[in-house]
């Protein structure tokens, strides 16, 4: 039998273009301090560390995690290093969890980065093969046809992803910690900004963000003496599916489908667009919004952009289940941190801690992430009610 | 196929534009080498690491204290390289050195030009012999040298003034990529006009860039089919963004295909049509390059063009099983 486990501290860094005052190091360590003033602990009270990125070659500091021990306090404690593409904020936050939920640690500080100031994101996820022409262009190409089978398949009004682009960045105004700060943003703006890879328009992407983000994950003892509210671990599942193979499902993985399952089953959530109170979604392309509804069970099959289209999913319209209220990964994308981000701010939610972007009176908010050719998956529940 | 024996193997680079943000420590550190200084930082015990770092390797403490330091030293422990490679500090055999400089108390990596490896010994005093010109890198020490040696360069001041925040620092990784006995198979095939994919035997799906396996079923794939050159457009984007190094002009419409009797798409571009004009579901051909410029890749197929040939419905794209006549 699993013990209870809670986030009894969050760090994150403000999300820039470029942080060209710090290291990597400095900035890692940026949002472990914070973490740790968040529960008001020392370095002498973290018993291991688990940090996550997403691929080396993205700034070509091959293991980082090395290189980050002095940083991390982790002189004479355990460190492991998590790596599940972009969801891998997410599942290096699951595999903290289960730590602490086995009892082999008792408090663990779990950390994420990415600083694609460094490096060049796009053409390192796309790079060219040997015996290969060179076609793959960014994560946009990969997901682009996808989206489009998507809009055909769900005959989706074309302004579906133009909206979560305006929403996710009006929610991103109200959080100053997100990279991009767009109070002003309009259906327009987004519609005139330039076609990158048709059907997704430069609006409709994500940005290239520097950050960190940090969590403390403690026991239930621990966490019950935690100055701050803790928010209780409910539900963690992973899952994974190769990324190509005949008959695979693209636009709605099964690996996806299964995850969700899996966590709501733990977490006693039967309608997940009843019993939670706010999602935070891996979204950094906008139509994976009424995507992700879908695949989550919040909307039947076909009709997830009914949700965005009625508000549904906008805090600032008042609609019954906010998703991304933190602004997303459309408001800010440091990739490795993209996943932990989400999770982090379902915690923040459940403990009352996401100011101006709070869902009044959540109790109850899912954190999700996905990676690879959206063929990871990692998602967990968490709560203000202990178990 | 007798081709299947055959090896094929290509040299490969790839390589990133990296660059860094120093932070304030190693800023510093560097700005200081761009002086012909050096600087250690003392840590949380009072000790004075050498070369700086940001936080204490023992407490975690952020490290803010600067110490001057000579520029000579003791060589700690060393190995002589006899015969240095193309990426070595220098093309004469040299040492690689663990020096502890006078009044630090960790020793650094650097390299010392002794001449000859009897030369060499450990405990024995070195100093530095600062390049000409300096950038503000760790090659502004152009190696070590014994105590005694005199060094006559030509130092040229650095007038720099700015504290220095960043670096570029590129990297290319060149290697030997040898294809596995599927792609082989394929590119020989591929390099004869054909495109030959395998079946799966147990769900019966088609794989064409074949990889020898079926990653649904987790079996190896053998058994090769012979494939056309027709195929259907399974879904598509229109890139407006220039490929690095690539001569196609944006907006291009890259493609996913799946040829008639395959089960899985692959990536190519589409072309001879207008981009608004194409949709999923519209039947394609290949458009091969002139037989002579065949070789082990599928740039041997220049593109997609349409054919005159009603839509495949949506439903089948992909879902075909084909066995054959």
């Amino acid at each position: 039998m699993a013990q209870l486990a809670a986030v009894v501290g969050v760090g994150q860094t403000k999300y820039k273009t470029k942080r060209k005052d710090v290291s990597i190091a400095g900035l890692v360590r940026e949002a472990a301090i914070a973490a740790l003033e968040d529960a008001d602990l020392t370095w002498d009270d973290i018993d291991a560390v688990i940090l996550g990125k997403a691929p080396d070659m993205f700034e070509g500091i091959i293991m980082p995690e090395l290189y980050l021990t002095d940083a991390l306090g982790c002189n004479g404690k355990p460190m492991l290093r998590v790596h599940t593409a972009g969801s891998v904020g997410g599942s290096t936050a699951i595999v903290a969890a289960s730590y602490v939920q086995s009892g082999v640690f008792k408090r663990i500080l779990t950390v994420s980065f990415e600083k694609q100031s460094e490096s060049n994101a796009m053409w390192a996820l796309s790079n060219p093969q040997p015996f290969s022409p060179h076609l793959n262009a960014g994560a946009g190409g990969y997901f682009a046809p996808i989206i489009r089978e998507y809009m055909r398949r769900s005959d989706a009004p074309y302004d579906a992803g133009i909206k979560v682009a305006v929403k996710d960045r009006l929610h991103g105004a109200r959080n100053p910690l997100a990279h991009l700060q767009l109070p002003n943003i309009t259906m327009k703006e987004v519609e005139d900004s330039p076609m990158l890879w048709e059907p997704l328009r430069f609006l409709e992407a994500c940005p290239s963000s520097d950050g960190a983000c940090a969590m403390i994950i403690a026991n239930e003892d621990l966490a019950t003496k935690s100055p701050r509210k803790p928010a209780w671990i409910r539900g963690t599942a992973m899952r994974s599916e190769p990324t190509m193979y005949a008959g695979r499902e693209q636009v709605n993985p099964q690996a996806g489908i299964d995850c969700a399952k899996d966590v709501y089953a733990q977490a006693g959530i039967h309608n997940p667009r009843k019993d939670l109170d706010c999602a935070e979604v891996y979204v950094p392309f906008s139509w994976y919004e009424p995507m992700w509804l879908e695949n989550l069970g919040f909307a039947d099959v076909g009709k997830g952009w009914e949700l965005t289209m009625n508000n549904a999913t906008s805090l600032i319209e008042g609609g019954d289940i906010p998703w991304n209220c933190s602004g997303g990964v459309l408001s800010s994308n440091p990739i490795g941190a993209s996943g932990m981000i989400r999770f982090a701010e379902a915690a923040q939610q459940v403990r009352g801690e996401a100011h101006g972007h709070q869902v009044e009176g959540a109790k109850t908010a899912l954190g999700h992430a996905y990676g690879g050719g959206a063929q990871f998956f990692s998602m967990w529940v968490v709560s203000a009610d202990k178990p | 196929m007798a081709a299947s024996a055959e090896v094929l193997s290509q040299a490969f680079t790839l390589g990133y534009t990296y660059t860094r943000s120093t932070g304030p420590i190693v800023g510093q550190f560097l700005t200081s080498l761009r002086n012909r200084k050096m600087v250690g930082i003392k840590a949380s015990d009072g000790k004075v690491l050498m070369p700086p770092v940001e936080f204490d390797p023992v407490s975690a403490a952020a490290l803010t204290e600067f110490v001057d330091l000579p520029d000579s030293g003791v060589v700690k422990t060393w190995c002589w390289v006899s015969h240095p490679r193309k990426a070595h500090p220098s093309d004469k055999p040299f040492a690689w050195a663990m020096i502890q400089l006078d009044g630090a108390d960790t020793p650094m990596l650097h390299w010392v030009d002794a001449g000859e490896e009897v030369a060499m010994s450990t405990g024995m005093r070195v100093k530095v012999r600062w390049a000409e010109e300096t950038k503000g890198l760790m090659g502004d020490v152009n190696g070590f040298v014994p105590d005694a040696m005199a060094l006559l360069g030509d130092l040229k001041p650095n007038d720099a003034t700015d504290t220095i925040t960043g670096m570029e620092a590129p990297i290319y990784l060149t290697y030997n990529f040898t294809a596995g006995k599927a792609t082989a198979q394929y590119l020989h095939s591929i390099k004869k006009g054909q495109l030959v994919g395998q079946r799966c035997p147990n769900c019966r799906n088609v794989y064409i860039p074949p990889r020898g396996s079926c990653a649904a079923c987790g079996v190896p794939t053998v058994e090769e089919v012979v494939l056309g050159n027709k195929a259907t457009v399974e879904s598509f984007t229109i890139v407006y963004i220039p490929i690095p190094g690539n001569p196609i002009k944006p907006p291009y419409v890259i493609a996913n295909l799946v040829l008639d009797g395959a089960n899985l798409s692959f990536l190519h571009l589409l072309s001879e049509c207008k981009n608004e004009d194409v949709r999923i579901g519209m039947r394609v051909e290949a458009v091969w390059k002139p037989e002579e410029e065949w070789g082990y890749a599928m740039e041997n197929i220049r593109y997609f063009k349409p054919i005159d040939e009603p839509d495949m419905a949506f439903s089948e794209i992909g879902k075909l099983i084909d066995e054959g006549k």
